[in-house]
């Protein structure tokens, strides 16, 4: 146990190596930080100076901001930090997100940040690097979550979209901003009809598109564009615009949140939706179990999310030595996440 | 049972009542009758009683999912819902898909043939048949089923809404099908049509009349009751009694009588129950059963009503020592004539005139309130509604008939004021339905010198914005967890209202406080500034 408590350990600004000096996904201003992704809970500004994957880049600089000093790494990479060797590989959760493989006198930890392991034609595929010591989340580490092949999901979504364009409704798609919206753009059947996407979504939208990501061709919704979308369309907005006057301006819609807590029929009421669908980029319960099995990691740490479940199951099952890394992420929302802290999926 | 599990969620996926109206109907047109008998029957919230054991349906989930106990109640906690944990647990095991769930029986049929027959079966046998079931079954399906077996059957749709769908298939008022539909309605496809015809003889099956509902009165202290409600020569006041709302059907020789819960109240209270009133035909009346102090002769709380009540058994000694009565306050038929459509008034005149003729100490007529003083008097009278143990006052317009169901304008509840304290927010429970997932189930304390005793719960009362807010303070604020309970740090101050306050041996506090709810979030105040119990025992 000790060397995993000296390889990687919690600190107050975030995930700490000790012998490399440097952060992971920190949540205070430090001097370097290893970003696994763009999300607002793990790329936060203020930071001196950060490390992310090449392809991740350009999305986290338009999290951290444009003066902030970033550095990238390809996936696969190796890099020397203070002696501790440092790699970035593939964690399918969006575009460039990525896993930390820290290595140091033949000691291994990676740090899976988000992961998933299904298809996503709009990212990297998750890569299973063995490992002494790996540290995962558990946003969906219950058995009550058991993700469905994405392509089932996105023939439902385009099945009561072509539903509501011939009832005359606009389909209003609640997805996040980030990484789910542009899953979904990719999994849209561009004949049904026009898509219109939030100013939140959009903005990313053209780094994937550089990136040769097949986004299909949007119309930014707005005043200027309503009646494109009025009674027609899909709409892939971000959850907070659900009740806003933005919204209101495209008439009668049907309304549907894509996520993996849609799983979940109390969830879904709480929201007033009309339909959920279920697709998460995080990693479902079956997923961690064969996630931790393939690295063959023996120490096992959990971070944000149902931890407890997972730890006792990962030491009375699996014969793991598991713990809890009680991290921040998720738990200290950042201005537009307020609305959705819990739904970064 | 695929008719029935689309049906269950079209009706969840919409909040339309356009369209669960339409919903409804297409699904009572497209099946059988005795399909629809059943549907009806689940969807008004009835159940199944006693058909199997929810812990020995957890156990069988848990032998097919291959998960432990533990992992159940994790899971549980989380959903909210524990026929739905259940199918995702099993289903996350089986993988069926919608396209490989082979159930094709009816649901009458599946009623009759799989689900009937487990009463009275081994637990052992139950449980090979159910998980059979659920092997063929998807998720959905599933989940369905669990939610026929374990009862709490609820999809969004009030009793009222599939009224109004039966109503337009039978082309007739919607009044008229809910009085068909009151009491216990036995699902069977001859009663379905029945009901469709409008053969069921309303008067011969002793069935209660839909109950006339309340709005609360709210009004701001700027307001006038007068500009509100108009003169008040216009209304009949009456005190609003703090018992049980009920229906007394009187025919020549026997009393029923219902709750406004449609439960049979005669085995509870059969000292009413066998009182054969001398008078000329059928009459119904609208009333409140009350625990009554015929030394005083005046009303007995509420908590004395609920002592007897609760009882299994009504015994002779429990008979005696609370006592109790039917307070009338409106007549629905009279001479076995309905007269709900008479005013207010009229009803009024002819309660009395029945009255003058009845002779029971069981049978009380409620008073009505002298008019002089107009709308400032009936507010001072409101406000000695706790000296005279009642609620508040109900205002009752005179021109008005005797309505169905909850309409707004005709009848008025005002109660009194409610307590309130401030207190300090010390646990939180994740909670169920809509709430599942989110801590929302909170217990409140207050001070006992430096210490805070745990005074109540409340689930109410915070806005859906609020409730978020306050859901990740909890999250990042928690200081130990005990099962499914988070104890968090004591800094978070709430108003807690509630309607009457009594001592109590089994709470820590020593007294109970009766519907506590939220009234605000107390953002202005520090937890050292939140009442104290010697503050609330003063009330007492």
């Amino acid at each position: 146990m000790s060397r995993t408590q000296t390889l990687v350990c919690l600190r107050e600004e975030g995930l700490y190596c000790p012998a490399g000096d440097f952060f992971i996904d920190p949540w205070k201003p430090v001097q370097k930080a290893l970003v696994t992704h763009g999300h607002s809970d793990h790329a936060r500004p203020y930071m001196d100076a950060y490390l992310t994957s090449s392809s991740g880049l350009p999305i986290v600089r338009e999290r951290v901001g444009r003066s902030a000093h970033i550095e990238g790494l390809d996936f696969g990479q190796t890099l020397k930090i203070n002696g501790v060797q440092v790699s970035f590989h593939p964690a399918g959760h969006l575009l460039g997100s990525s896993q930390i493989r820290i290595e140091h006198k033949g000691f291994v930890c990676v740090v899976g940040g988000d992961y998933k392991l299904e298809e996503d034609r709009s990212c990297e595929a998750f890569e299973c690097v063995p490992c002494d010591q790996f540290i995962t989340e558990s946003t969906f580490a219950l058995p009550i979550y058991s993700w469905e092949p994405s392509d089932s999901v996105f023939q439902s979504i385009n099945e009561w979209w072509r539903q509501n364009e011939e009832a005359g409704l606009t389909s209003v798609l609640f997805a996040y901003a980030l990484g789910k919206a542009q899953r979904v753009l990719c999994g849209l059947d561009p004949s049904i009809g026009r898509i219109g996407v939030h100013g939140a979504v959009d903005i990313f939208n053209k780094h994937y598109l550089a990136a040769g990501y097949p986004i299909p061709e949007t119309v930014r919704a707005s005043r200027n564009t309503k009646e494109q979308f009025q009674g027609k369309g899909i709409i892939i907005a971000p959850g907070s615009t659900q009740n806003s006057p933005w919204l209101k301006q495209f008439g009668e819609r049907s309304e549907a949140f894509v996520s993996g807590w849609m799983t979940v029929r109390g969830s879904r009421r709480r929201r007033g939706l009309d339909r959920g669908f279920v697709l998460s980029d995080h990693v479902d319960w079956k997923g961690i179990l064969k996630a931790v099995e393939g690295t063959g990691a023996e120490f096992v740490g959990v971070t944000h999310g149902y931890a407890d479940a997972l730890v006792r199951w990962l030491k009375e099952t699996e014969g793991k030595t598991a713990y809890e890394l009680n991290t921040l992420y998720h738990a200290i929302a950042s201005g537009e996440d307020e609305e959705n802290g819990k739904e970064l999926s | 049972m695929r008719a029935f599990t689309n049906l269950y969620f079209e009706l969840d996926r919409t909040n339309k009542t356009k369209s669960k109206l339409r919903i409804l109907r297409d699904y009572f047109l497209s099946v059988s009758d005795e399909d629809a008998a059943w549907a009806l029957f689940f969807l008004m919230g009835q159940r199944l009683k006693r058909l199997v054991k929810t812990s020995d349906l957890k156990r069988w989930a848990s032998d097919s999912c291959g998960f432990p106990d533990w992992m159940i109640a994790d899971c549980y906690d989380h959903v909210g819902d524990l026929a739905e944990t259940l199918a995702l647990l099993v289903k996350a095991k089986t993988k069926v898909s919608h396209l490989e769930s082979k159930v094709e029986a009816g649901l009458s049929d599946f009623v009759s043939s799989a689900l009937l027959p487990l009463r009275g079966l081994g637990s052992e046998v139950q449980g090979e048949r159910i998980q059979s079931l659920w092997n063929r079954m998807d998720c959905a399906m599933g989940f369905v089923l669990n939610k026929l077996i374990t009862g709490g059957f609820r999809v969004g749709v009030s009793k009222t809404l599939v009224i109004k769908a039966l109503a337009e298939i039978a082309e007739v008022d919607p009044a008229v099908m809910a009085h068909q539909l009151m009491g216990n309605w036995e699902p069977s496809g001859a009663n379905y049509r029945a009901l469709l015809s409008g053969d069921a003889s309303k008067q011969e099956t002793g069935k209660p009349y839909p109950f006339c509902l309340a709005y609360p009165l709210e009004i701001k202290k700027e307001e006038r009751l007068d500009l509100l409600l108009g003169a008040a020569s216009d209304w009949q006041i009456e005190p609003k009694w703090d018992g049980i709302r009920a229906q007394m059907i009187h025919r020549e020789q026997e009393c029923i009588l219902w709750s406004r819960g449609e439960q049979l109240l005669n085995e509870q209270i059969p000292e009413l129950a066998s009182v054969v009133l001398e008078s000329e035909g059928a009459f119904v009346l609208d009333g409140e059963v009350l625990a009554w102090d015929f030394e005083s002769d005046v009303v007995r709380s509420f908590s004395d009503l609920q002592m007897r009540l609760g009882r299994k058994k009504v015994t002779a000694e429990i008979q005696e020592s609370v006592p109790i009565i039917f307070m009338a306050y409106d007549l629905l038929e009279e001479g076995g004539v309905d007269v709900r459509s008479l005013s207010t008034f009229e009803r009024r005149k002819r309660l009395e005139r029945l009255f003058a003729s009845l002779e029971s100490p069981l049978f009380r007529l409620s008073p009505t309130l002298e008019l002089v003083g107009g709308w400032d008097a009936i507010a001072a009278e409101r406000l000695k509604s706790r000296e005279k143990r009642v609620e508040g006052l109900m205002l009752k317009h005179g021109e008005s008939a005797y309505g169905v169901g909850r309409k707004k304008g005709t009848w008025w509840k005002w109660k009194v004021e409610p307590y309130t304290v401030d207190a300090v927010l010390v646990y939180a429970q994740q909670g169920h339905g809509r709430r599942a997932g989110v801590f929302s189930d909170y217990t409140f304390s207050i001070w006992k010198g430096d210490t805070l005793v745990p005074f109540c719960k409340a689930y109410s009362g915070l806005s859906d914005v609020e409730m978020k807010s306050v859901d990740r303070w909890i999250r990042s604020n928690t200081v130990s967890r005990h099962g499914p309970v988070r104890v968090v740090q004591p800094d978070l101050v709430f108003e807690i209202a509630f309607e009457s306050v009594q001592e109590s041996s089994r709470h820590k506090s020593g007294i109970a406080v009766r519907f506590p709810r939220i009234h605000r979030w107390r953002k202005d105040k520090p937890a050292k500034d939140a009442d104290t119990l010697d503050s609330v025992r003063a009330l007492l």
